[in-house]
């Protein structure tokens, strides 16, 4: 393979990565009053990258440096999702970014460092590919948490952060290095066989799978490794929370499918009797949590760990059916989580935080529109057809009894029980009272359209669902996932 | 062939988003128009299923299939046969009268209001023509989206705690119906309905089943013990949420027994028969007397409806001719009934905005034509002969005479009960002195409310006395429905 085919394969990545060292340095030359040309060409850098995966989408699998990367319909897929989130983060935040002094080079870098890290996650085909990525996109995104630095929360909110995070990457690199130890490689490929073939020490092997589900675990933010969602959820600005509410949740998913599916089928017993705990867990404890909240941030984040414990029942089924599910989840929850906290922030004003659940009183004769569209997303969260949100429920309950986990289906059905409660209180907070604030709502025109554009997506997806499920079947069955 | 079905279920869906597009509160006159005329369209584009059906054959007609989502082999595959397609007509009609309710009624958010009366009608029309389980799903949830913002939005003091209780109720016996139709997707590779007849189930898969679909519908119909949402949700509805609520979403539980339970686990609805029989005697005389007892005149009304319904699930689980036709024809008959007194109830309570009978006493003398509109759904109500409920009532109690005649005793205890209720409620609240002075003060029925009402009377009086047409459609596929019942699938 030419050094040109294996650019080829990270054509994306260049991009990227190009773009972020063009804007660091076009950054120093513009005056606060221009910023928005920063931000127009991350707009345009997300666009050529978007661009140039579509041009260089192709069905083979390739494997490019080494086997150390993978670009796979999978990968494009993915990227493409993760463009789409990181835009439309962009476009949503503008206003917010503006009133709290973030409209900044820094934070277009490091947010194109968080695409880049997540980039890297999603075409690694090699355990050291795979936990740069993690390290690239969770060492910005601590920075990020931390960059609005008047205020004492982001600061605290990035340090634990940081901590717990770092702590999760050690775990997860531990792992990997116990099951280089047993199988001699850190290929994805050759440890599948090897794993496959019964060689290597078994015992060692269970360890470094502990390890890493753990690892991996923290990054979904599943039970009992979701401490630092809530907090981070909470204490980062919104805009953040919105980058690390959304795109990540690809690179977590890419992460528990390159490291469970890709090298680790072998070991699917072992492995889906752990995920099982942990979705469990994970559901049961973030529908409940989330009923206490009253911050919205901290209500969304209880749900978040809801719903990446939801996914992992798809998941944990380990066939086509399972891994098609909980890629079809975690793209409609994204699609979701950005109209969610997108509207948090149409909320919000200069010096004001929309992060009450009380805000949102009396939100339909503020604004019927845009209390429709949260309607949307809430009905969507719960699951309740017509909206997206019931098909995602749907594939993965379908999964799982496929797999044989009636009672799993069961239990998953029951909690999103406890979860319509709080999803509910929003709908009926918006429609049933009498608004406090009664101030108008402005928006920028380019975000009031993409918003409600993104809010009636979750419908039409929801009254035609096919296209997507196929997408997710397509890129999983032509990246060779059983 | 017009596509009548898709046209019952997209029309006044689309008439409802045109009113939540054009409506402007400040302006209600365009936007009732609007809802009216789309709930006439509605109701006309149901009227070929009728006049186009054919009574000799117990399959599906008017059917429409094509592909929706082929990853799961889902189908929008809509049909109806003699046992659906009344609920659609049914629906359709209570529709415009319920626009027509609320036309002055109504004059906070009126377009809102009426886009979400027309596009549950929609969905309620998809709930009872769907032959795709999921497609049946999707329009059996959807349809709690209407209601919950229905009651929550326009209702009484205690909307909230009503508007929530109604959609978690709902939603827990639901949802196990989704884990129970994938199931049977999972052993017969197919979410068509009429394939689930065929499928075999052993004993212990058709119980657990039928306590899936059991809880759903017993929630919906409302069966004791499950039923306690449905009196908080009609006390707080608006008048027209407490007409749709007893007229028509109650009958979706109902219509789903007969649907899925029967025809897909009949081995274990013979097995559990006694168990929902005992269910449905508790709710006939125990919320009958409970009926007795209320102080609230549209609580009287929810638990006559609660009794009215343990009528209909009795009769299903007689597993007999009489006894099923019988039970299907008590819904209808009470979609009428119910939704004219709750109609009644609301023409009182927007002239003394109480629904307390020791509130009321001698409305006759101030308004004589209501109160002859009441005395004939009150009567119905009781289920005297020449109304329609004597039709339903009389076959079930025949039915069950003749399965034990101890049974027939206990239902037909019903019939005095019913009466007792509505008529003491009839009594205290029409007859006597004038009780206050806002009584005296209560104006006449202004003629959009005298042609409200009258409409509703001639469907009561016509099927008490000429049921005739309205069993002849359903004959056949209740035929068709017991002889899936009688053959065993283990």
């Amino acid at each position: 393979m030419t050094f040109a085919q294996n650019l080829l394969a990270v054509l994306p990545e260049v991009v990227i990565l190009t773009a972020a060292a063009l804007i660091l340095i076009v950054d120093l030359f513009v005056a606060d009053e221009r910023r928005h040309v920063t931000y127009w060409l991350t707009q345009l850098a997300l666009l050529v990258a978007a661009c140039v995966t579509l041009k260089t989408m192709q069905l083979d699998v390739i494997k490019a440096f080494h086997n150390m990367i993978v670009d796979d319909m999978l990968a494009d897929i993915l990227r493409m999702t993760t463009f789409v989130a990181v835009s439309l983060m962009l476009f949503y935040s503008r206003s917010y970014l503006v009133a709290r002094g973030l409209f900044r080079g820094e934070t277009f870098v490091l947010t194109l460092f968080v695409l880049l890290g997540i980039q890297v996650i999603i075409s690694g085909n090699s355990f050291l590919t795979l936990y740069l990525g993690v390290e690239l996109m969770s060492l910005s995104l601590y920075a990020l948490v931390a960059l609005e630095r008047e205020r004492s929360g982001p600061a605290e909110a990035s340090m634990k952060y940081f901590v717990l995070g770092a702590l999760a990457s050690g775990v997860l690199l531990y792992g990997m290095s116990m099951i280089y130890g047993a199988t001699g490689s850190l290929d994805i490929d050759l440890v599948a066989r090897s794993v496959l073939g019964g060689n290597g020490n078994s015992l060692l092997l269970t360890f470094g799978l502990v390890f890493v589900v753990s690892g991996v675990a923290f990054k979904l933010g599943v039970v009992p490794y979701h401490m630092w969602i809530p907090d981070v959820y909470d204490g980062a600005p919104t805009a953040i929370t919105l980058l690390i509410g959304t795109a990540p949740e690809f690179a977590g998913f890419a992460l528990t499918l390159r490291l469970l599916s890709g090298a680790l089928q072998g070991m699917a017993i072992d492995w889906q009797g752990m995920l099982i705990v942990l979705s469990v867990l994970s559901m049961v404890l973030g529908n409940i949590v989330a009923i206490a909240q009253s911050s919205i941030k901290r209500m969304l984040a209880y749900s978040t760990i809801a719903h990446m414990g939801f996914m992992l029942m798809g998941f944990l089924a380990a066939d086509l059916n399972g891994y098609s599910a909980a890629m079809f989840y975690t793209v409609t929850y994204v699609l979701t989580s950005l109209v969610s906290f997108g509207l948090i922030m149409v909320l919000s004003r200069a010096g004001f935080e929309a992060d009450r659940i009380e805000d949102f009183r009396g939100l339909n004769q503020r604004s019927p529109w845009w209390a429709f569209i949260m309607l949307l997303v809430m009905f969507s969260l719960a699951g309740i057809p017509p909206m997206v949100g019931f098909y995602a429920k749907f594939t993965v309950i379908e999964a799982a009894i496929n797999a044989g986990f009636v009672w799993l289906a069961v239990l998953g059905v029951v909690t999103s029980l406890i979860g319509a409660f709080y999803y509910l209180r929003i709908v009926r907070l918006m429609y049933f009272e009498d608004p406090v604030d009664r101030s108008p709502l402005e928006t920028r025109r380019d975000t009031r359209t993409l918003l409600s554009a993104n809010g009636l997506l979750l419908l039409l997806l929801g009254i035609l669902p096919q296209p997507l499920m196929g997408i997710c079947v397509i890129a999983l069955t032509q990246s060779n996932f059983l | 062939m017009m596509p009548y079905l898709s046209l019952a279920v997209w029309v006044p869906i689309v008439a409802g988003l045109l009113a939540l597009a054009f409506g402007r509160d400040r302006e209600p006159g365009p936007v009732r128009w609007i809802a009216l005329v789309g709930a006439v369209a509605g109701f006309l584009v149901t009227v070929p299923l009728y006049t186009q059906f054919n009574t000799t054959t117990s399959a599906m007609q008017f059917v429409e299939m094509s592909e929706w989502i082929p990853r799961f082999g889902i189908h929008y595959h809509l049909g109806v046969d003699g046992i659906s397609l009344l609920f659609i007509l049914l629906n359709s009609f209570i529709t415009v009268l319920v626009v027509w309710a609320g036309w002055e009624v109504i004059t906070t958010r009126v377009s809102q209001y009426m886009g979400a009366f027309l596009i549950q009608s929609g969905l309620i029309n998809g709930v009872f023509c769907a032959l795709d389980g999921i497609l049946f799903y999707f329009f059996f949830e959807a349809m709690l989206i209407p209601m919950y913002l229905i009651i929550g939005v326009w209702g009484g003091p205690n909307r909230m705690y009503a508007a929530i209780k109604f959609f978690l109720y709902t939603l827990v016996g639901s949802l196990l119906t989704l884990v129970a139709l994938i199931y049977l997707y999972s052993v017969s590779d197919s979410f068509e309905i009429l394939d689930w007849f065929q499928v075999p189930l052993s004993l212990r898969t058709q119980i657990l089943l039928f306590v899936a679909f059991f809880l759903a519908f017993a929630v919906k119909v409302p069966m004791w013990p499950v039923h306690t949402w449905l009196p908080d949700a009609h006390v707080e509805a608006p008048t027209g949420g407490s007409v749709v609520l007893a007229a028509i979403t109650l009958k979706v539980g109902g219509y789903g027994f007969v649907r899925f339970v029967l025809p897909i686990l009949p081995d274990a609805s013979r097995y559990l028969a006694g168990f929902v029989i005992a269910l449905s005697l508790i709710a006939i005389v125990y919320i009958g007397f409970v009926a007795l007892v209320q102080a609230d005149m549209k609580k009287l009304i929810a638990y006559s409806s609660i009794s009215h319904m343990g009528f209909v699930t009795l009769g299903f689980f007689l597993f007999s001719q009489l006894g099923v036709e019988g039970g299907l024809a008590q819904m209808i008959s009470h979609g009428f009934v119910s939704a004219a007194l709750f109609l009644c109830v609301g023409v009182m309570y927007d002239r003394l905005h109480s629904r307390l009978i020791a509130d009321y006493g001698g409305v006759v003398n101030a308004m004589p034509k209501f109160a002859a509109f009441m005395m004939l759904f009150a009567m119905a109500n009781s289920g005297l002969p020449a109304t329609s409920g004597f039709v339903g009532e009389f076959l079930v109690v025949l039915a069950s005479v003749r399965v034990n005649f101890w049974l027939g005793f206990a239902a037909a205890t019903m019939m005095i009960l019913g009466a007792a209720y509505t008529l003491w409620m009839y009594k205290r609240v029409i007859f006597g002195a004038i009780a206050n002075q806002g009584v005296a003060s209560m104006p006449e029925l202004s003629r959009r409310e005298f042609w409200l009402l009258g409409i509703v009377a001639l469907a009561v009086l016509a099927m008490g006395v000429w049921p005739k047409p309205f069993i002849d459609v359903m004959h056949i596929s209740v035929v068709d429905l017991l002889a899936h019942v009688a053959q065993s699938k283990l």
